[in-house]
């Protein structure tokens, strides 16, 4: 997997627009579709979201690879509407479906990973006041991303692992060993961070203020 | 909070991944795992991490989906009902005492795993895509068997590792000390 996640490098005015900005928009636009019932706005609206996909430029691959998945459900979905309502119902809840999908879709395309998790932060501010403490949901976060990679590691030693004694058989007899690997590294990385004064029970934050500079 | 809480929680994509790289839907095994294993909070913390994460661009989910369009979609509440699942399990382990005894962690699974995540998953469907609640009811009984043998899956897996490494019964209370 890499780092970009599923970002698409560009340098569009969608591109360069805060994250915060685009959240925000996405948010709007979404409430938006779901208020429109009438076809022939949908069928703007959908315009719309085309036109804004050509301003971010966006590969049409990448751009159809975000709705995809809607593919099976969506006719699934529009058989079931039609059973039960009209045609024009049936069309105006699957088109909604799919342009928030893709519209949500081109912010992920055109937002860094990166950018998306300090707009997090941000918003997790005021939740200083009830104990959440944005740092730490970052760091964990940042933790998980790096973990991606660690495990895929012990997988594949654990996998290469059973080869050489010959072993086959139930795969998830693999998903024990592996597990035990993780949990045993996820120990060792919890002592590295209290090691270094990142731990946060109330009884043992012994000086971390004043190591602060 | 404990130090090894918080490493724990770097575990959340971790156990889930695992499911995403053997082949495609198996990442209810992971949220089943991670309610097993790690407890009401942390299985339910880890599995919310895991979605940031997806809900920030990272193609993490099935198939190398990720990313806000997931979130806007119909199966929007069954993402959700992985967090309260998890949390539900690890909840009801708490009850069945220390030891982890398959039985009653099988059923935890069909609780959690299951009961949970459709209930939050259901009635979003439905009112995503406007339909009745027993159309979207209808289509999750197509996972019905698949979930099922994942409950499975999971309850040997989560017996196994319980047994090979026997501090992780023991961490809820030091993570409390």
């Amino acid at each position: 997997m890499s780092p970009a996640g599923l970002y698409h490098p560009g340098a569009s005015v969608l591109h360069r627009l805060p994250a915060g900005l685009k959240l925000a928009g996405l948010a709007a636009g979404v409430t938006g579709l779901l208020l429109l019932d009438q076809l022939w706005w949908l069928g703007a609206a959908a315009v719309v979201v085309a036109a804004l996909h050509a301003v971010a430029r966006v590969p049409a691959r990448l751009a159809l690879a975000q709705v995809r998945p809607l593919l099976w459900f969506g006719a699934f979905l529009l058989g079931a509407q039609l059973l039960l309502t009209d045609w024009q119902r049936a069309l105006s809840v699957v088109l909604t479906l799919v342009l928030s999908v893709a519209l949500a879709g081109l912010v992920t395309l055109t937002t860094r990973v990166s950018a998306m998790l300090d707009v997090a932060e941000t918003l997790l501010g005021p939740l200083r006041r009830v104990g959440v403490r944005p740092d730490r949901v970052g760091l964990v976060l940042a933790l998980t991303i790096r973990g991606v990679p660690v495990i895929a590691g012990i997988a594949g030693t654990v996998r290469e692992a059973h080869h050489a004694r010959g072993s086959v058989g139930r795969p998830w007899a693999l998903l024990v060993p592996v597990l035990v690997r993780v949990l045993r590294h996820a120990d060792a990385l919890g002592d590295a961070l209290a090691a270094r004064g990142a731990d946060d029970e109330p009884g043992s934050r012994h000086g971390t203020s004043s190591d602060r500079p | 909070m404990f130090a090894a809480l918080i490493a724990v929680l770097g575990l959340p994509g971790q156990l889930l991944l695992f499911g995403n790289s053997v082949p495609v839907t198996l990442q209810t095994l992971g949220v089943m795992l991670a309610g097993s294993l790690l407890g009401p909070r942390l299985g339910a913390l880890s599995v919310a991490s895991f979605l940031a994460l997806v809900a920030a661009g990272l193609p993490l989910l099935a198939g190398g989906r990720g990313g806000l369009g997931v979130f806007a979609g119909p199966s929007v509440g069954y993402l959700l009902g992985w967090v309260a699942g998890a949390g539900v399990i690890g909840w009801v382990l708490r009850f069945t005492g220390p030891r982890y005894r398959p039985v009653l962690g099988f059923a935890a699974n069909v609780i959690g795993g299951l009961g949970v995540i459709y209930a939050v998953g259901i009635p979003l469907q439905a009112w995503i895509t406007d339909t009745s609640l027993l159309v979207a009811a209808g289509f999750a009984a197509v996972f019905l068997v698949g979930d099922l043998i994942k409950a499975v899956i999971a309850t040997l897996v989560a017996a196994g590792v319980h047994r090979a490494y026997p501090q992780l019964s023991s961490r809820p209370s030091a993570a409390l000390r």
